[in-house]
């Protein structure tokens, strides 16, 4: 198991550098580029952008320009004034010792801000993959248990309106009928908050933040339900049909431990790997709740950088929302062995 | 009807379970009456699909949407199953009565080890502690041939071969030493050497612990070797029932005749039933007199005309020898040429 | 059950018996008749946009935030343009968008997933890696940074944001779906005896590969581009919504919906009617590719056609 788990993040690595290769190769074909914050200046002459442009490792190719990216330049010797002598080294540590440059917007380093903001989003997420867990689990189980039933045909229903559902729509709607549409009746001021993480200069109060958390959450937990449930139901019932299932039965075991025993344990080994397929989304999918419900988190920092085209910012959220994934896929992988005794580790 | 003892183990009056599918309802068992006596072997035979698992699995009640016994008796000793409580069916399931698949590898949970699905059944059944559910677990292993038993009760299904896994069913089967051991095609998936063994050792087990087995195959050959009692069944319905020599001397019914004369000849393999032409009908909408009628051979050389009209019933015409034809029947339109 | 190998000497004998059956079996579930009405119903109603009196795109300030009213049924947005007349408007831009991303992703995913599957070998191993590496992006933050740099390119073609560019946004990451489909399908038929005999006589990869085994997976490739026309809607209106997606004044179900949140607490309207478009769209197409499934699962056709 062990080896097998080494091999395995062997094999990140390259996945992880074909995808940074790909994410710098697109960044630098935009126009623009990395200099552009700079030309906006004023005191920018034609001699300091070349040298910054030297400093920066720009006059490179590309090929040398990502190494310089990924492994920094600080053991570089560079020629910033032109003459053809080296006169200095480069600053930049690169993204493997975690220098993934400086924000185009506030000219801060890039890694520290997005951990500043990570916390919020995986505040938020964490805790929607935690009720949509809660509400879907029993759910799948149940209507595939009781297929066909009144309940299971509810469910089927809803999900399949649950996965229609633009996400964004059904915040907009939240907020309507919650912060716009309904009032409170003792205070008179609207049910629930419309955004935010609490209210602002208020003391901390548990309660307080459980309302700023109802809608964002309810918006992200529908289609997620709908998603997951569909996913248990379908695995639950192929489960309920094997073989197997009937010799628990004809061995005279009753429902509930076939169920518990034989049943549940097959088809949530599909389950946990899809979870932990899903489970990157804590990090990369806040961008449409956070900004819906200016939430202080990674996506809307994600979204803010979007518009100012703050290139470093978006490329370092990228590289580590892809490191995230590409963990999480074989964290799925790992699990799966390991619950699944058919799964060989060569 | 056929009485061929009056201590009857189980005991089935006109069974019939129906599929409620999209397409019609599967009369997959029309009618179906049998005996099973006490420490007998009873080979139930047919082609593929004419009702044989069904059977089997009405008589354990693990007919599942969307199937259901629509009609019928199945007595075991003094109770009728069908209206036994479901607590009280679990209770005789795989204690005194128990079933093994077709299909051994699929049968076996593939995320418990077989030592565990084994000793669930005396978890189930039997008031013992882990320690003897284990140890009995392990002997059980060994009677049923299974090298290394302590190592391999450890083992998962899909760690064993196809002969390993069905000795492992049958050991559940038996475990709790059943009146009635329902064995259903327990050799098909098997080659034949391993075939040879597997009987060998049901018949051992039966003589051992007189244990009655209802053998389902559609080999004739097995029925030959194993069985005291023969039923055949032809489109959800027994066509024939004998004793295993008269029915192999002096089959009655065409069907049986066809099938006695289509066993392979040693060192040749026939595929198809060479002596019947033409198919198993579909059960959604079976022809309107005897079943067997569209393929009948004997019906064209006797030239009936009932045939096609009313189905006949499963008749007693020789002492313990029963069968399903109007050809040794009376009926108002023709004589039958008895015997022929 | 039936042997795989039969499946496409069935397919191939009796066309007329299994277009019927599919035919009769999508019938028979009612989700996927009532999704294919609306769907008609909604495909026909934004052809016809062209007959309303009013335009999609030009302001009309005297008329702003008129609520549904006999005139604007559904109201006017802010700048006294009809809704109405921009949902569909904007439902011809959201649905083109949702075929030609299907289209995209098959153009590129078929080819890749076939070689993929057919070859083998290094060559599987190389494009699974680029499968895998496409996979491993987070999808809405990297076609916002492709949006966002598209925006900036004058490329011909690829003007500004248009419903072409989206598209491409959008297939670029679809693409792998379709990839993995059918190199799943090569796999299982690529070592069938029909193909070995056609190799035998001498026919080309290439024809092997289009007319030996890919009709086999026919089926499964309807059923999940009918579903990837749902998510390419959903993802464009989720773009459109955050301001990277379809640009105004050109409407998008999405960019409808943009300015919505700002004008919640007066015109409520703005917000429902854009949103409930794409609800209805996409249900009715995810109840087509269900209804789909189930009437062309292979399996469930060949032992009706067995009996
Ligand atoms: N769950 C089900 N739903 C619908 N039809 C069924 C179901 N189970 C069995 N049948 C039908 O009932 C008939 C009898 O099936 P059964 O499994 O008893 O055949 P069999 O005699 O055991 O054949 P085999 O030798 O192939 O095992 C078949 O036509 C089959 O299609
Ligand atoms: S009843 Fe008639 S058709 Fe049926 S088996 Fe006898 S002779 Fe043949
Ligand atoms: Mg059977």
């Amino acid at each position: 198991m062990g080896q097998y788990i080494v091999r395995r993040l062997l094999q990140a690595i390259p996945m992880l550098l074909l995808v940074s290769i790909l994410l710098f190769a697109l960044v630098n074909v935009a126009p623009g580029g990395p200099l552009s914050q700079f030309s906006r200046s004023r005191r920018m002459t034609a001699e300091r952008a070349e040298s910054l442009k030297r400093q920066f490792g720009l006059d490179k190719p590309l090929t040398v320009q990502y190494i310089v990216w990924l492994a920094g330049n600080d053991w570089m010797a560079i020629d910033t004034d032109g003459n053809g002598i080296t006169d200095s080294y480069g600053t930049r540590k690169g993204v493997l010792r975690g220098d993934f440059g400086f924000s185009y917007q506030n000219r801060e380093p890039v890694l520290p801000q997005i951990m500043d903001r990570l916390p919020n989003t995986v505040y938020l997420m964490g805790l929607t993959l935690i009720v949509v867990a809660i509400i879907a689990i029993p759910i799948g189980i149940i209507s595939a248990v009781k297929q066909y039933s009144a309940f299971d045909i509810t469910v089927t229903t809803l999900s399949f309106m649950g996965q229609a559902i633009p996400e964004f729509w059904l915040g907009l709607i939240l907020i309507l009928i919650f912060y716009v549409g309904l009032d409170n009746p003792v205070t008179g001021k609207s049910l629930l908050p419309g955004g935010g993480m609490y209210t602002i200069g208020a003391e901390f109060s548990l309660i307080d933040r459980i309302r700023h958390l109802i809608l964002p959450v309810s918006m992200g937990v529908v289609g997620w339900v709908a998603w997951w449930s569909r996913f248990l139901r379908s695995s639950m019932l192929e489960v309920i049909n094997q073989d197997y299932i009937r010799t628990a039965r004809a061995k005279g075991q009753n429902e509930r431990k076939v169920l518990y025993r034989h049943a549940l344990k097959n088809a949530l080994i599909p389950l946990v790997t899809m979870i932990m397929i899903d489970f990157p989304y804590v990090f990369t999918g806040a961008i449409v709740v956070e900004q819906l419900f200016s939430w202080p988190g990674m996506g809307r920092m994600y979204y803010d950088a979007a518009t100012s085209r703050d290139y470093p910012m978006l490329m370092g959220v990228l590289i580590l929302g892809s490191m995230v994934i590409i963990l999480s896929n074989l964290m799925a992988d790992i699990i799966y062995a390991y619950l699944d005794p058919r799964v060989r580790y060569d | 009807m056929t009485e061929h003892s009056d201590q009857f183990l189980l005991k089935i009056r006109g069974l019939k379970t129906y599929f409620y599918t999209e397409d019609g309802v599967v009369k997959a068992v029309d009618g179906v009456d049998f005996n099973v006596n006490r420490g007998e072997i009873l080979g139930l035979v047919g082609e593929s699909g004419c009702g044989k698992s069904v059977t089997a699995l009405s008589i354990m009640q693990l007919i599942r949407k969307p199937g259901k016994i629509v009609e019928g008796k199945i007595s075991f000793g003094s109770v009728n199953l069908r209206e036994l409580p479901l607590e009280d069916i679990q209770e005789i399931r795989g204690n005194r009565i128990s079933m093994i698949f077709q299909q051994p590898q699929t049968s076996l949970n593939p995320v418990i080890t077989v030592g565990d699905q084994l000793a669930e059944v005396f978890e189930i059944h039997a008031d013992l502690n882990n320690e003897e559910m284990r140890e009995k677990s392990v002997e059980l292993l060994r009677t049923v041939g299974i090298a290394d038993p302590e190592q391999k009760a450890l083992a998962y299904p899909h760690e064993m071969s196809g002969g390993q896994a069905q000795r492992v069913m049958i050991a559940m089967g038996l475990a709790m030493r059943p009146e009635l051991l329902i064995a259903d095609e327990p050799t098909t998936a098997l080659d034949v050497t391993i075939q040879a063994q597997i009987l060998d050792l049901m018949r051992d087990l039966r003589n051992e612990l007189g244990t009655a087995v209802i053998l389902i195959t559609h080999d004739l050959g097995v029925i030959a070797e194993m069985a005291d009692w023969v039923a055949v069944m032809y489109a959800g319905q027994i066509v024939e029932q004998a004793g295993v020599v008269p029915l192999f001397d002096k089959p009655l019914h065409p069907y049986t005749r066809g099938l006695i004369n289509s066993i392979p000849v040693l060192g040749e393999t026939k595929h198809r039933l060479a002596d019947i032409d033409g198919v198993v009908p579909n059960l959604v909408d079976l022809p309107k007199g005897c079943n067997f009628a569209p393929r009948c051979k004997a019906r064209k050389k006797y030239g009936l005309s009932i045939c096609e009209e009313i189905n006949p019933d499963l008749k007693e015409i020789m002492p313990n020898h029963s069968v399903r034809c109007w050809l040794y029947q009376d009926a108002e339109d023709h004589k039958a040429p008895l015997k022929p | 059950m039936p042997r795989k190998a039969d499946v496409k000497n069935k397919t191939m004998k009796s066309p007329e018996t299994m277009s019927s059956l599919v035919w009769r079996r999508f019938r028979r579930h009612p989700g996927a008749m009532a999704g294919a009405i609306i769907l008609a119903i909604l495909i026909l109603s934004v052809l016809l946009a062209g007959l309303s009196p009013f335009d999609p795109e030009i302001s009309d300030i005297k008329n702003r935030f008129q609520p549904p009213s006999g005139n604007h049924l559904f109201g006017t947005d802010g700048l006294g343009r009809d809704v109405l007349v921009r949902i569909l408007y904007g439902g011809r831009v959201s649905l083109s968008v949702g075929f030609l991303v299907v289209g995209i992703s098959l153009a590129i995913g078929v080819p890749i997933g076939s070689a993929a599957g057919y070859f083998g070998g290094w060559v599987d191993n190389v494009l699974s890696k680029v499968i895998d590496a496409t996979m491993s992006l987070p999808a809405l933050m990297f076609m916002i940074l492709l949006s966002a740099i598209l925006r900036e390119i004058d490329a011909p073609f690829l003007k500004s944001n248009s419903t072409l560019t989206i598209s491409l946004v959008l297939g670029v990451l679809s693409w792998p779906t379709a990839a993995r489909l059918v190199r799943a399908i090569f796999f299982t038929f690529r070592e069938m005896e029909y193909v070995t005999a056609a190799k035998a006589l001498g026919a080309s990869n290439l024809r092997i590969i289009i007319s030996e085994i890919l009709p086999n997976g026919l089926g499964p490739i309807i059923v999940e581009s009918t579903l990837g026309i749902g998510y390419a809607i959903m993802e464009e209106s989720t773009l459109s919504f955050l301001g990277f997606g379809i640009m105004p004044p050109t409407p998008s179900w999405g960019n409808m919906l943009d300015k919505a949140q700002e004008h919640l607490s007066q015109y409520p309207w703005l917000a429902i009617f854009p949103g409930l478009m794409i609800f209805l769209a996409i249900i009715s197409i995810n109840f087509i590719g269900d209804g789909m499934r189930d009437a062309l699962d292979p399996y469930k056709i060949l032992a009706q056609i067995d009996e």
